[in-house]
């Protein structure tokens, strides 16, 4: 009994910290489908955190704030486009260049803004966060284990944004691969001739697909913010842009296949959290440090061919020029 | 009208160009400072006076220069390779960890016997941690970028639970090693100078600035004096031509990837031998990063690094002095105006490079005709 709570408590955590990575590798994967390299996911995602939070700060409104932090990530997203696809720089160097560059310019605004030494003021006010939304007898339901306690920790009392993310799963697997912008999509990552040769324009393609994976990556940093913490700290994606490319990858830039690398990902850090200094039976105490690796073990395993395959998209980080 | 490609001069190329480049940061961060309220004029003038206004900040600004010039010479190395080694900051940490290996177990040998043995386990530990990204590159074609970014974070979890758990000085908080034995301490710039006659205020700048000179130099000649230098940029700049004239590619990829991480690895030399003497969490400090501007800007040649990463250690050494006088801004500006150097001296290059080819190319037709 005493087990089962706490597996169920380790999956609700596991859903919380998956939200941000499945957005963020949702938004990775138009821009890789579409043959850009979003490394810098990271960086866009810093920047609508903040900017989320100060817009909420300011206005009192935590949807104000989201449209705020979705801005601001499509508007690096579009930075990077005029890199990439229009002055056909490298894109690992662009997508480093956005990365450093919010990784100093928001603590720099938010301290230039708010004066509490590079974080925002706390979100306390109703409404200006994302709180949770609890089900129709969710706190009834709790009593029966099961499937009571699974309907009230893992369905009810998440925010809006993770039943967003949930929704956003289909959706994208459906534009991919049931529309004929996803399929225009997918070819210019794959074949920009064929694209181009077909009177299609894989510039205005690239840049479509940079302005959704902007706006996801926005929707990703506004939940760190706005609704899993209440306000923006220095370096708060801490890292969670590369796992949720490193998911990406996991999953084959695949829309379900991403999803469970995320839960899989989100999973081995709630656990961490959980095993913190708890010894097992067998085992014994496993390090934390190591569970947190896993991830990043596993993509490079994955990388290298040892477990399955990754296929990147063929055109992924050449820019596309005519006269070729 | 010719259909032949313009060539932008030479000169232009390595020295117009960077230069512009730092110029639109320069100016951008400008703006970002009078948006925040303060004169871009008057804090410019705090940074170049923070950085070379007196012996002590010299000494600052070369010391971080240090680093830089080790981290930018890796991410050159494998550039000219063909390759992009983001995991600088993970080779650097991991090298420190060599290097102060090295200084926790030989701390008391005479500093003569500990150098050499703490210069080949930073590079070593350097190299090791950048060969396996190189070699899943070079054999299972994992793409290094990733593989890179990834060996960051195993790295810093490495080096978390090292000093957490196994390498902690007994009885203390805060994860750190033990201080090094004071015999293997890089000596002070200035404690050198004084036994020459000369006065120089106490500072970090130690004898690892050498070695970084060294290093400089050393690249230089593997790079362009070298058979393997040769063939390593063949391969770089054209894979398949480097096969043909019998090069093997991915020996070379996997060749520039442990020259970069041992590169990186010496960090630890100035850092942790020359500063800090200890191991400590972190203590790269995004200094592998900075090395990517450093590199950008340099345009990969042991000059402009140079030159580049004294520009970075101004910059972070004159960045630490703002702070002190202009409230509303910090250290973390610095990090702006490098992430701005990135972009338009790597990025966005072509936006440069477009209209002063159209501008210095055709004067170089015209002067054709007229000769």
């Amino acid at each position: 009994m005493e087990t089962y709570t706490l597996i169920v408590l380790l999956l609700a955590a596991t859903i919380r910290v998956a939200t941000p990575l499945l957005l963020a590798a949702l938004a990775g994967m138009f821009s890789e489908r579409a043959g850009v390299i979003d490394l810098a996911l990271e960086g866009k995602m810093l920047g609508a955190a903040f900017a989320a939070a100060a817009v909420s700060t300011v206005t009192g409104s935590a949807w104000l704030g989201l449209a705020a932090g979705m801005v601001t990530s499509i508007a690096l997203s579009l930075l990077l486009g005029l890199a990439c696809v229009t002055y056909r720089g490298n894109q690992v160097v662009a997508a480093m260049a956005v990365n450093i560059m919010v990784g100093g310019l928001a603590p720099t605004l938010a301290l230039a803004w708010f004066n509490l030494g590079g974080q925002t003021p706390q979100l306390e006010a109703a409404g200006q966060r994302f709180t949770e939304i609890t089900w129709p007898w969710a706190k009834a339901a709790h009593v029966v284990p099961f499937p009571g306690m699974l309907y009230s920790e893992l369905l009810s009392g998440h925010n809006v944004v993770v039943y967003l993310a949930a929704l956003l799963v289909p959706t994208a697997a459906w534009v991919l691969y049931r529309t004929r912008f996803g399929l225009r999509l997918r070819a210019v990552g794959e074949n920009p001739q064929a694209v181009d040769t077909a009177g299609i324009s894989v510039t205005m393609l690239r840049y479509r697909a940079m302005i959704i994976s902007g706006a996801l990556c926005g929707i990703a940093g506004a939940y760190l913010s706005v609704a899993a913490s209440s306000g923006f700290v220095r370096d708060m994606t801490a890292g969670k842009g590369y796992l949720a490319l490193a998911a990406l990858i996991f999953g084959k830039w695949r829309p379900y296949p991403t999803l469970v690398a995320c839960l899989l990902f989100a999973f081995t850090d709630a656990l961490a959290v959980r095993l913190q200094g708890v010894s097992l039976p067998v085992i014994g105490v496993v390090p934390v440090q190591f569970i947190l690796a896993l991830p990043y073990i596993l993509t490079i395993l994955l990388l290298a061919g040892f477990v399955g395959r990754a296929r990147a998209p063929d055109a992924i980080g050449v820019a596309y020029s005519k006269e070729k | 009208m010719s259909t032949t490609t313009r060539q932008l001069p030479r000169w232009a190329d390595l020295v117009l160009l960077p230069l512009l480049g730092l110029v639109a940061a320069l100016l951008i961060s400008a703006g970002v400072i009078a948006l925040l309220g303060e004169s871009p004029w008057q804090a410019m003038k705090l940074l170049v006076d923070g950085a070379f206004g007196s012996q002590e900040s010299i000494g600052y600004s070369l010391y971080y220069a240090t680093n830089f010039i080790f981290t930018g010479l890796a991410v050159a190395v494998a550039f000219h390779a063909g390759l992009f080694n983001i995991g600088g900051e993970g080779q650097a940490y991991i090298g420190g960890l060599g290097a102060g290996l090295v200084c926790l177990w030989c701390g008391n040998w005479p500093f003569w016997a500990v150098l050499p043995l703490a210069i080949l386990a930073a590079a070593g530990f350097g190299a090791a941690w950048a060969f396996l990204p190189g070699w899943l590159q070079a054999k299972r074609g994992s793409h290094v970028v990733i593989t890179t970014i990834m060996f960051n974070f195993i790295a810093s979890a490495l080096m978390t639970y090292l000093l957490v758990n196994v390498l902690i000085k007994p009885g203390q908080q805060s994860p750190e090693t033990r201080e090094f034995g004071a015999n293997s301490w890089m000596p002070l710039a200035n404690e050198m100078l004084t036994k020459i006659g000369i006065n120089f205020a106490p500072t970090p700048l130690n004898l690892a600035f050498v070695l970084a000179m060294i290093a400089l130099i050393f690249v230089w000649l593997f790079l362009w004096r070298t058979r393997w230098g040769y063939a390593l940029r063949v391969a770089g700049q054209n894979p398949t031509a480097a096969l043909y004239a019998g090069i093997s590619p991915s020996g070379m990829t996997m060749l520039a990837m442990v020259l970069s991480g041992a590169l990186a690895g010496c960090l630890g030399l100035n850092e942790l031998m020359g500063s800090q003497h200890r191991i400590l969490i972190d203590f790269p400090g995004g200094a592998g990063f900075v090395g990517i501007a450093v590199a950008l800007m340099g345009r990969n040649h042991p000059v402009g690094i140079f030159l580049s990463a004294v520009l970075f250690g101004a910059l972070y050494q004159g960045g630490s002095q703002l702070t002190f006088d202009m409230p509303h801004i910090n250290r973390d500006m610095v990090v702006v105006i490098q992430g701005l150097v990135i972009l338009f001296c790597g990025a966005l290059e072509n936006m440069f490079r477009r209209p002063l080819t159209a501008l210095l190319g055709r004067r170089a037709e015209r002067g054709k005709v007229e000769s």
